[in-house]
């Protein structure tokens, strides 16, 4: 008799302590936002900076291989931007497409196929081998984009708009340099550059 | 809690009621093992994994027509260095043509051991020197002039290197003379 409690007392009761890690887990899964497939996959060169980039009120630009893609934040201020630069080049969507736009991730298209890329699916998209915005002095869809976004986000949220440049670490400086000289051309003389994270004894 | 329902099927044999007996107990150590390691994976992966921005700020586009950019710098205190292809980094103090005692064109490395070095030790001669000339707040000046040939890392390498070093002053310049091209490609 005396061997047998002897031999319960030896394993600990982990019911409870299972309960609380399952909990904390499922805690940290459903606050963990998903990531969202990027459009354009970039390697990012590493900083010691240790400011986090902004979650809302943002443009990001992202540029690798020669192209530039274009991501907002915001449902509303996407909607809104999209509506103004279809009256602008006089294209048309209907509100699903708006819809769909404003869950979207970012984009490099002219905006005369942006209706077929937003009626594909998301696994489709990244493979639709994008061109990139059009940014070339005769047709500077990109310098449109950003004027409208940043009225966009002015009217709805009442604060200038961010913008950050999301560079791929080989490319070549040029055209880092063709964008941010469309920005300056707005007059936005200060940006963010999107960096991962290094030790400190680089 | 954690007991499994063994059934109370009396009706069985007495030794295999014995032997389920036995293990109506569940060992949860290893699914908590489990659920730790998952829970330092999730609270790493979300803290840790979000991008870092740096600030960047750019002098406002001066008119092409309208040259009037004749502000005098000491050339004791500016620091030019030119970003070329593979990774490629040469610095000068001073003038090109007259360059500063210790400052003729050279080639660095990035990171620690190269230009970092250089740069703190240049950033302290600048402080003696205006110290001496009695304005202490007269700091170095860098000018950084990336090639068409360099890369985005360079630039952000450097920009890195700018916020360690902590220098007052820097630009990106994106004029190159003719005897900076020959420079880059020269060596």
């Amino acid at each position: 008799m005396a061997v047998k409690t002897s031999k319960k007392a030896a394993s600990i009761d982990m019911t409870a302590m299972c309960d609380v890690a399952f909990l904390l887990l499922t805690f940290f899964i459903l606050t963990a936002t998903a990531k969202v497939p990027e459009a354009l996959p970039v390697d990012m060169p590493a900083s010691t900076v240790q400011s986090k980039l902004p979650e809302s009120n943002l443009a990001t630009l992202t540029i690798g291989k020669g192209k530039v893609f274009f991501d907002l934040k915001g449902k509303e201020v996407r909607v809104q931007t999209l509506e103004k630069m279809a009256e602008k080049y006089g294209v048309e969507f209907t509100d699903e497409d708006k819809k769909e736009f404003s869950l979207m991730e970012g984009f490099g298209v002219d905006i005369a196929s942006l209706k077929s890329i937003i009626e594909m699916k998301s696994a489709e998209r990244t493979k639709a081998n994008q061109p990139g915005v059009p940014k070339d002095s005769l047709n500077n869809q990109l310098a449109d984009w950003l004027r409208i976004a940043r009225q966009a986000n002015i009217d709805i949220n009442d604060k200038e708009l961010e913008i950050a440049i999301k560079g791929d670490a080989k490319e070549e400086y040029p055209s880092i340099r063709k964008v941010m000289d469309i920005l300056q051309d707005q007059g936005v003389n200060s940006f963010s550059l999107v960096t991962g994270l290094r030790g400190k004894d680089f | 809690m954690a007991e499994l329902n063994t059934g109370d099927g009396g009706g069985g044999k007495d030794k295999k009621v014995r032997s389920k007996k036995q293990n109506s107990k569940v060992d949860l150590t290893a699914m908590v093992d489990l659920a730790f390691l998952l829970i330092t994976f999730f609270m790493l992966t979300t803290t840790l994994s979000k991008p870092k921005a740096m600030e960047l700020g750019l002098p406002d586009k001066e008119d092409p027509n309208v040259k009037n950019q004749n502000i005098k710098v000491d050339e004791n205190r500016t620091m030019t260095i030119l970003l070329g292809d593979n990774n490629k980094l040469v610095r000068y103090v001073g003038l090109l043509a007259t360059p500063v005692a210790g400052g003729a064109p050279k080639e660095f490395t990035y990171g620690k051991d190269g230009i970092r070095k250089e740069l703190l030790d240049r950033k302290k001669s600048v402080l003696a020197y205006s110290t001496a000339k009695g304005k202490p707040k007269n700091g170095m000046i860098v000018i950084i002039k990336p090639s068409k040939k360099s890369n985005y890392r360079n630039l952000i390498d450097i920009l890195d290197e700018m916020g360690i070093v902590e220098v007052p002053t820097y630009a990106i310049v994106n004029d190159f003379s003719p005897e900076e091209t020959k420079l880059l490609e020269g060596k």
